[in-house]
């Protein structure tokens, strides 16, 4: 029996910014090419995203970051998930993060940096040619 | 350890990928599934469906909540539609039940339906399989009961229930059609809004129209705010008593032998296909067959029951 593999995303907002029109719209974006995309809402934890994106069993986690905290929180998504054995999950990021930051955050291993004037064009192509095939 | 093993301990990560396997039709499956298949047969399955908008996904989080309570381990299967367009879908159930996200007692899968005729119950019921072989205790299904397989799916568990909201119109009239036959529950939600007396009198008098014999469970009606809590306490009790009743009665193994009569059915349907198309494709006549039947030589159903003897034959 053939595999009928689908990309599964998990898009989420950790910490306290109450903007979520962007992720709604990649949201949009992953759907119409064809992936599943699981939104866990507003105000999450690391430890919630990196749990929710275990249960779901995603091969990518995008975080939405808009409050100048990603490089408290992104760094800690990422080593939760190590923690987990779930390193081979893509973890990208988009929002408003300076260039100054882009290097740290490559460093740890986020990959698909994503800020203003990003197209959801990008986005779906990044995800299509680096989302891990099991 | 293989995976089935790894399931049967109540490791997370081997049940998320055994259900991602499970969705993607992987060729290990059949295997693993006959694995686990024996340490099965414990959890209390509850299915629920309601319009969309009916506040399932809050409610389910607030019966996770209640259930935890009373120390029980719950697992979560929140079905949502794929677009019939890209094959894509937006999984959102998880939005109202992120509360319980780090609670490793907690096991939370959000479904797109997929399309696939059939499918869809044949996931759920393995990914049902799969959360009953980690241990949990309490398995809800939540969806929307757009379309037969869904409907399927929550009649096939031990307590279907259905919810529905005040102030959508004519809502008894609108999703009657293969719905509400199938509550043993009816949850009217939002209950703290305007037009509640008429859902319930609307339902009280279907209720009452089917004529339940004295010994048979009457679907009880129940009101609840799921956001503030209200309810939800009653809505857990009536659900216990509800298995109390099955388990009672015999009701319980008629549910069991009728959920595995049509689990054999999807099996056979699907793994029938299978043989009886590879057979022609084998022979090299499916294309030919194809042929006659669009020159209206031969009709589907005889070409079909002819496929099917020539595998007996064989």
């Amino acid at each position: 029996m053939a595999s009928d593999r689908i990309v599964r995303v998990l898009l989420a907002k950790p910490g306290l910014d109450g903007h979520d029109r962007g992720i709604k719209v990649v949201a949009r974006s992953l759907r119409e090419a064809g992936m599943e995309v699981i939104y866990t809402g507003l105000h999450q934890t690391p430890e919630q995203i990196v749990e929710a994106a275990i249960q779901e069993d995603v091969s990518v986690v995008g975080l939405s970051i808009l409050s100048g905290a990603h490089m408290a929180l992104a760094p800690r998504v990422v080593e939760l998930l190590k923690e987990e054995g779930a390193k081979d999950i893509l973890v990208t990021i988009g929002g408003i993060i300076p260039e100054d930051d882009i290097p740290e955050l490559e460093k740890i291993g986020i990959k698909g940096i994503f800020g203003p004037g990003t197209t959801t064009e990008e986005i779906v192509e990044f995800i299509v040619n680096n989302a891990p095939k099991d | 350890m293989d995976i089935a093993e790894r399931v049967l301990n109540g490791d997370r990560r081997a049940v998320a990928r055994l259900i991602t396997m499970v969705e993607n039709n992987h060729p290990e499956v059949r295997e693993l599934m006959r694995e686990l298949y024996p340490h099965t047969g414990k959890a209390h399955v509850i299915g629920i469906t309601g319009a969309p908008g009916s506040g399932k996904s809050s409610l389910v989080n607030k019966m996770t909540g209640e259930y935890r309570k009373r120390g029980k381990s719950v697992g979560v299967i929140a079905v949502d539609p794929t677009s019939p367009f890209t094959g894509g879908a937006l999984l959102g159930d998880r939005i109202r039940m992120q509360s319980h996200a780090t609670d490793k007692e907690v096991f939370i899968r959000s479904m797109g339906t997929r399309g696939s005729l059939g499918g869809l119950s044949r996931a759920t019921s393995d990914a049902i399989t799969i959360l009953d072989a980690s241990g949990k205790d309490v398995i809800i299904v939540e969806t929307v009961g757009a379309g037969q397989s869904e409907v399927d799916i929550v009649n096939s568990s031990h307590t279907p229930i259905v919810v529905l909201v005040p102030g959508m119109g004519d809502e008894i009239q609108a999703i009657k059609a293969g719905i509400l036959e199938i509550g043993t529950i009816f949850v009217v939600n939002k209950a703290d809004r305007e037009g509640v007396e008429r859902v319930l009198v609307d339902l009280e008098m279907m209720i009452d129209l089917a004529g339940y014999g004295e010994d048979e469970w009457v679907p009880p009606i129940l009101q609840t705010v799921a956001v503030r809590n209200e309810g939800i306490k009653e809505l857990v009790d009536t659900i216990e008593e509800h298995m109390k009743y099955l388990a009672s009665t015999g009701g319980l193994d008629k549910r069991i032998r009728d959920r595995v009569r049509a689990g054999l059915k999807d099996w056979i349907r699907e793994e029938g296909v299978h043989i009886v198309l590879n057979n022609l494709k084998e022979a090299g006549e499916y294309e030919p067959l194809i042929d006659k039947m669009v020159k209206r030589e031969v009709d589907p159903h005889t070409a079909a029951v002819d496929a099917i003897k020539r595998v007996r034959n064989r």
